[in-house]
């Protein structure tokens, strides 16, 4: 019913906009065409200048809004970031100033030079001096923004440090599962024909591959302030994307092509609470590349901890091995599949039942 | 090249009398039928309006899918009964499934991207100004650009259908990167939506060559005796960029577009490599997602300039005209679009430095994409110029152009952000990039458009479209695009990404729910204005105040010298012949003097 109502209302607002227009031509034929061009002409001068002088109030406004939830408004949370937030406040400066400048000579002049019978416009074709200038000038600017920003490209996208912690990622519709390497520091060959849920194998690991004996499988990414951290990234089935907002991180997760980011973690998740003010606040992976239908509710929790937390959390962890093993030990037995499905399974099947709910 | 060139006009002209005597003696029998005037018309002028309508009609429907989804984004917690009265189970409840608000943001990038802002933009403006502008009677095929409209046509009729289609339409974004979108497991929108989608975009792409190929060579061999290449307006310059540009990008984009139909029909694996989906273990090794990607953008990233170019034309065109002054820098604006076309090969994988690229060889693409900005500067302080010292007519065209010039820097200077990779990898796929892409390409092309549309259509149809319509349209569109977009930024530096349905959820992400409803609300108002513009533009082709004077803006180009409702072949008798370049506005104490005025003894020299 309400519908219709705004239906009603947004016809009568057309006819009667529609009404005004067409007598407002009947008018200008009364008045003289040249009368009605000029009224027109000084109240859309006088318009770009109240946009000009309301826009930008409206500006200032909008920051005082919106600043604060901005990422700006707090340290970025690891050293790339860091760099990041360097170079974006650089140029926000550099555009900041060019943006100022050419919109208050834009709505200036089309106030200023508003038409007047007595003004005759000025033949001024081309002057290669101030073109020059407008060449050279920005071409510097931008020079500058380019090689600074190319420099911190290569520091981000450079090799890891060796005592990097090695953490796997792996993005599937819709969640992600991690994996840590464990004592012998190597990841077990994968190979994606064995992936197979439902016998506790959902990343597809060979375990015949020795090393992945000790791989622990997890939901949540937990990582060591101030250690750095090298992520690989895959995934199963489309394109995702590890988001970390706050670490100012992004990286596409590829089908069959994987990739790696790598960054050094500066405040834990407590420390962040304070920083912030929130209480709630946690470190969230959002998925950026878009993936599905629940694109939107791929999240993944990452954890920076001290280094005795995170070894305390450690020394909970089985590896995924062992789990499936004693599953396989008892294939016959049902509760012991009840059991490989309750705990092995948490990273397939838990999130998705939420996230579809939600 | 320019001796050349006026020989070629000159057998153009003495071939066209020839057809006018012809057309003369048979006047009579020559009654034009309602088919071969409206429908199967070959005349550029005809072409040029069916494609803006067909056009205007995608628009409204783009327009209103953005206004569906945004109610979903500005009232998560909200249902609207109406919604599942007209898409039943889409939006169960009265709210917008999953499945359709991707569905619905694909559909509109799709449709705005290539219906409207390619094929109405370019479509209506190419063939409307390169016969009028350059002095030809029409296109150099008229029969090929019938045919380019009809592709397009074709192409819209298996878009429209892929909307009632069972499982939806494409939903992967209007991207479709595989393997989204090349396997139906993983979406509804990526069954037989995507094969709608990939099939129609092929006779789009077929459309679209047509097209550019005639503009070309239209351009090139068609003019004028007298209209050298340096005496062309902007307007057919831009539009002759943007015709090579499509000409040397789409082919690549059809190819893309085939491999993905045999990945997802005839089981090749272009895309595919080591999948599991939903469980599933597909047998594809060895292809690469990426390829897709970069055979997707390297015509995506010319698409945008495609998308852009005409505007800048127009708007240098109509600004001129209405400053009464001579656009700055003639040679300076042919240069940097020239720049632009060339660059606009050179930067596409700038969308892509997130999916694992080389960081060396993205280094390449951070200087070159930055390299944009400088033609794009001289662009900016040349229309400065122009309006500088000038004496401004603020026709509903010229209010435009000057809102496209402010949209132009506003979105240009974010491209700045975003080019540089350092920062691409904070931004990329955030709220960001959607200001950014919305205001230079999106609104400040529709500027670009309306300014052509306002201005020309005098020419079109004889009749004035109503300024006070068309003055509460500029600055309510102009006003609300800065309130819908401006916020969006803050959004982007929260990280907040693009393509949720809902951010409730997220710790990260759900403080701006009150910007949303804000957005939401603006832009339905912003929609509902567009039809207001809709509704004058069809009212003013039939009740519009009538067109008095050949020349209604005192403009020097060579359309406003034909009769004020031009025929099949525009100029009645002989096409006038040029003499002078488009731009001289208030030379020597004259207000304007028309191209066909020969450059008299005492003349300045500009």
């Amino acid at each position: 019913m309400s519908g219709y109502f705004i239906l009603a209302i947004l016809a009568l607002a057309f006819l009667v906009t529609f009404q005004i227009a067409k007598a407002s031509e009947y008018v200008s034929v009364l008045k003289g065409e040249e009368k009605t061009f000029q009224q027109n002409n000084r109240i859309n001068a006088f318009l770009f200048i109240v946009f000009l002088v309301l826009g930008l109030i409206a500006a200032w406004w909008c920051n005082e809004l919106f600043y604060k939830k901005t990422l700006l408004a707090q340290p970025a949370a690891s050293d790339h970031g860091e760099k990041i937030d360097t170079m974006l406040w650089l140029t926000i400066i550099v555009t900041g100033l060019v943006f100022f400048l050419t919109q208050i000579l834009l709505f200036w002049f089309a106030f200023k030079y508003q038409y007047t019978e007595k003004r005759k416009a000025y033949y001024f074709a081309h002057s290669n001096k101030l073109e020059l200038i407008w060449t050279v000038v920005p071409a510097i600017f931008l020079t500058l923004l380019v090689g600074l920003g190319l420099f911190y490209w290569f520091k981000i996208t450079g090799d890891a440090p060796k005592d990097s912690q090695l953490v796997e990622i792996t993005g599937k519709q819709f969640n992600w599962m991690m994996r840590y390497p464990g004592k012998d520091g190597v990841f077990g060959r994968k190979n994606y024909r064995l992936t197979d849920a439902s016998n506790g194998n959902a990343l597809g690991v060979d375990w015949e591959d020795g090393s992945s004996h000790d791989d622990l499988e997890s939901t949540e990414m937990h990582l060591v302030v101030n250690k750095p951290v090298q992520l690989v990234i895959n995934a199963q089935d489309v394109i995702h994307d590890v988001g970390l907002p706050h670490f100012r991180m992004k990286m596409d997760a590829v089908p069959g092509i994987p990739t790696t980011l790598w960054f050094t973690p500066k405040y834990t998740t407590s420390k962040m609470k304070e920083i912030t003010g929130n209480k709630d606040f946690v470190y969230e992976i959002a998925c950026d590349q878009m993936c599905g239908s629940g694109h939107y509710s791929m999240k993944g929790l990452v954890i920076v901890e001290t280094q005795e937390e995170f070894d305390k959390w450690l020394a909970t962890q089985k590896p995924q091995y062992l789990t499936v093993k004693a599953a396989v030990a008892e294939p016959t037995t049902k509760p012991a599949t009840d059991t490989l499905k309750t705990t092995a399974l948490p990273a397939a099947s838990k999130p998705i039942a939420q996230n579809i709910q939600q | 090249m320019s001796s050349e060139s006026i020989d070629h006009g000159q057998q153009g002209v003495a071939s066209a009398s020839a057809h006018d005597l012809h057309e003369a003696h048979h006047h009579h029998h020559h009654e034009e039928s309602f088919i071969s005037k409206y429908v199967f018309s070959q005349d550029h002028k005809m072409i040029a309006k069916q494609f803006l309508i067909t056009g205007m009609i995608w628009a409204i429907i783009g327009g209103l899918f953005s206004v569906i989804f945004r109610l979903q984004l500005g009232y998560p917690e909200m249902t609207f009964p109406f919604l599942e009265d007209m898409f039943g189970k889409w939006a169960v409840g009265g709210r917008i499934s999953n499945e359709f608000y991707y569905a619905l943001v694909t559909m509109h990038g799709t449709i705005l991207v290539f219906f409207v802002l390619t094929a109405g933009l370019s479509g209506t403006f190419a063939n409307f100004l390169i016969p009028l502008q350059i002095g030809a009677r029409d296109m150099a095929s008229p029969f090929l650009n019938m045919l380019s409209y009809w592709f397009f046509f074709l192409a819209s009729v298996i878009m429209f259908a892929s909307l009632f289609i069972q499982t939806g339409p494409a939903s992967g974004g209007w991207t479709i990167y595989p393997p989204l979108s090349a396997l139906g497991q993983a979406s509804e929108g990526s069954k037989l939506g995507m094969d709608f989608w990939l099939v129609s975009m092929a006779m789009f792409i077929v459309s679209s060559l047509l097209g550019g190929l005639n503009y070309i060579t239209t351009i090139l061999n068609m003019r004028t005796k007298g209209m050298t290449m340096t005496r062309l307006p902007l307007t057919i310059w831009a539009i002759f960029f943007t015709a090579v540009l499509g000409v040397l990008s789409f082919p690549v984009l059809l190819s893309g577009a085939i491999l993905l139909l045999f990945d997802r029909n005839l089981g090749t694996s272009f895309y595919l490599s080591e999948i599991v989906v939903k469980g599933e273990i597909l047998p594809n090794e060895g292809g690469s997602a990426i390829l897709f990607q970069h055979l997707f953008w390297f015509l995506g990233h010319p698409e945008v300039y495609i998308i852009l170019m005409p505007a800048l034309g127009m708007v240098s065109e109509v600004m001129s005209v209405n400053s009464r002054k001579p656009i700055f820098g003639y040679l300076a604006m042919v240069g940097s679009l020239f720049a632009i076309a060339i660059l606009a090969f050179l930067v596409w994988a700038h969308h892509m430095f997130v999916t694992g690229l080389n960081p060396f060889l993205g280094a390449f693409f951070v200087l070159l994409t930055l390299l944009i900005a400088v033609p794009s500067a001289i662009k900016v302080f040349n229309w400065l110029t122009t309006l500088w010292r000038g004496n401004l007519r603020f026709t509903p065209a010229m209010l435009f152009a000057i809102g496209f010039v402010s949209l132009f820097i506003s979105g240009g200077l974010t491209g700045i952000f975003l080019g540089n990779s350092t920062l691409d990898i904070h931004l990329h796929d955030t709220y960001f990039v959607v200001a950014h892409f919305h205001i230079v390409m999106g609104v400040a092309s529709f500027f670009g458009m309306f300014a052509g549309v306002y201005h020309w259509f005098p020419k079109m149809y004889g009749r004035y479209m109503n300024n006070t319509m068309a003055y509460i349209h500029f600055w309510v569109t102009f006003v609300g695009a800065y309130l819908i977009f401006w916020p969006m930024h803050y959004a982007g530096l929260a990280g907040m990404p693009r393509r949720y349905t809902d951010y409730s959820n997220w710790q990260s992400f759900n403080m701006f729910a009150d910007m949303n409803r804000f957005i939401s609300t603006v832009a339905m108002i912003v929609f509902a204005v567009q039809l207001l513009f809709v509704f004058n533009f069809f009212y003013s082709i039939w009740k519009g105040r009538k067109v008095t004077t050949k020349n209604p803006w005192g403009s020097n180009t060579l359309e406003w010298t034909t009769p004020i409702r031009p025929g099949h072949g525009n100029w009645p008798g002989e096409i006038p012949e040029v003499h002078r370049w488009p731009y001289d506005y208030g030379k020597d104490g004259r207000d304007f003097i028309s191209q066909t005025e020969p450059v008299g003894e005492g003349e300045s020299h500009h």
